[in-house]
């Protein structure tokens, strides 16, 4: 299968990077690591007239954590989540979700901020980075501006990005040492995209919840927050009560739909079960 | 636009578009057939080549974007016609019948065992998870790169204890 024909460009700098894209105005497309667009392309789903790749850029593989919390790349490969020994702990909800995207190959070229640009449904990493409450920095031609994911992502493959914006990085804000969080994911095989993903992350505060995150993967136009579940699960002891009822209203949040994987009630029953045991499975990792 | 690209140690220059795929460089510019399309479709592993010695498949990148880079294919494995000791374990351990997914299995657990030497058989079925195999039922490529592991270790030893 080949593309359609484009122009290619690797810009040595951001501004260069930018200035391209400002150039073809809405008819160029960011390139990272390539696992989700280039396929596009092959099936000309996309047909850009421009591809600017921006792996030659540089200072933008960072992952760290610091004051300002922990801060993602524009080049961070899902590889390199899968093995960073920082992504364990407070963070492990990430680190839970690495491993699980796509397959050992992909893992090492695809990125982190690639997939939260693609906005795909049944895309790991936008479930994963809600139920954290993270961020994206995009850089326009008139600057910077931070973007809520929830903000980002508007509908199946649709986000609040211009087509004139890079993504330079995703921050997620630290939640503290008592913190924890896993992913579960429900795929038939490996490489496949999940039949349902569910999200846990709990932030805890002198024996209670302090704060707590829960997102669905597949169950849904985007990558969906299952608000009334962490409202029940804040300010609670986590007992099995409290955890069986954020389960059942997590299991209400989805809007999971019949297909090849499974139909909307198996779905939905999936996320209850995979709410409660993640819920539980990190309350006994932090006890 | 031109791409010169390090492929199996050597400087190679061509002529491209840039949505030639980097498979179809190495095949059909290069001649370098050893590198299979199994499904086009970023799914199967068969056109898995080493980018500066990391697996990547090389049906999902463009030859343009390996400028400057290295690039090794199964061509790349044997040394003056001795096998690599990878090549040498699946023959020994028959880990390929029909051989079309085998040089994907062969880069990615070449790979593998760079960077993880003494693998265990989850490490191991774990790090060939993005390559797809009809005929063996994957036990005997298993088996392989065990062999291989071994053999790497053994033949280390030996050359530390000379
Ligand atoms: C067979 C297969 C199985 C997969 N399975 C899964 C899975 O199970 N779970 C999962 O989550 N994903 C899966 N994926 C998708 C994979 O994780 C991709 O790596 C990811 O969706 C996109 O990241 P990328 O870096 O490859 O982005 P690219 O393909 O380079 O880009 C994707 C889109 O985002 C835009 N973009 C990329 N980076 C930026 C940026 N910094 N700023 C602005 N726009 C940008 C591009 O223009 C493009 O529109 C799978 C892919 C394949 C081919
Ligand atoms: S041909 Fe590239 S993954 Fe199948
Ligand atoms: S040996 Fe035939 S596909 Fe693997």
């Amino acid at each position: 299968m080949y593309p359609a024909s484009f122009e290619y460009v690797a810009p040595a700098t951001l501004e260069e990077a930018l200035e391209t894209l400002g150039r073809y105005e809405d008819d160029a497309k960011v390139l990272a690591g390539g696992q989700s667009l280039i396929p596009l392309m092959k099936l000309r789903f996309a047909a850009p007239r421009a591809v600017v790749d921006i792996n030659r850029l540089p200072g933008l593989d960072t992952l760290a954590a610091g004051d300002g919390g922990l801060r993602i790349g524009a080049l961070v490969r899902h590889k390199t989540c899968e093995k960073s020994e920082l992504l364990g702990g407070r963070w492990g909800t990430l680190g839970a979700a690495a491993p699980l995207i796509s397959d050992p190959i992909i893992r090492n070229l695809g990125t982190v901020c690639g997939s939260l640009a693609h906005a795909d449904p049944q895309g790991d990493w936008g479930s994963a980075l809600l139920a954290m409450d993270a961020e994206v920095v995009a850089r326009g031609p008139d600057g910077s501006r931070t973007i809520p994911l929830p903000e980002l992502f508007e509908g199946p493959f649709v986000t609040s990005l211009a087509p004139t914006e890079i993504i330079t990085e995703a921050r997620v804000p630290d939640p503290g040492p008592a913190a924890g969080g896993t992913y579960l994911k429900l795929e038939r095989k490996v490489g496949d995209f999940a039949t349902v993903g569910v999200a846990v992350h709990l932030a805890m505060d002198d024996g209670r919840v302090g704060k707590a995150g829960i997102a669905l993967t597949a169950v849904g136009p985007t990558n969906l927050r299952a608000t009334a579940a962490e409202e029940a699960l804040a300010g609670s002891d986590l007992s099995d009560e409290v955890i069986a009822e954020a389960a059942r209203l997590a299991a209400e949040a989805a809007q999971p739909y019949s297909d090849t994987r499974g139909t909307a009630d198996y779905k939905r029953t999936v996320v209850r079960v995979f709410t409660e045991r993640g819920l539980r499975t990190v309350r006994e990792g932090m006890a | 636009m031109k791409v010169t690209v390090t492929v199996n140690g050597q400087e190679r220059s061509a002529e491209v578009e840039p949505r030639l795929l980097l498979v179809h460089l190495l095949r059909e510019k290069l001649r370098l057939t050893g590198t299979h399309v199994g499904c086009d479709t970023t799914s199967c592993g068969a056109c898995t080549v080493l980018l500066d010695g990391t697996p990547v498949k090389s049906c999902t990148m463009f030859a343009v974007q390996a400028e400057g880079r290295e690039v090794t294919t199964v061509e790349g494995l044997a040394a003056a016609g001795t096998l690599h000791p990878i090549q040498e374990g699946f023959k020994e351990e028959h880990g390929l019948q029909c051989g079309f997914c085998t040089p994907g299995m062969l880069l990615a657990s070449k790979a593998l065992l760079e960077e993880n030497p003494d693998p265990t058989e989850e490490e191991i079925r774990w790090a060939l998870s993005g390559n797809l195999c009809r005929c063996t039922g994957y036990q005997n490529i298993v088996n392989a790169v065990q062999w291989t592991a071994r053999k790497l270790q053994s033949d280390s030893a030996a050359t530390g204890a000379s």
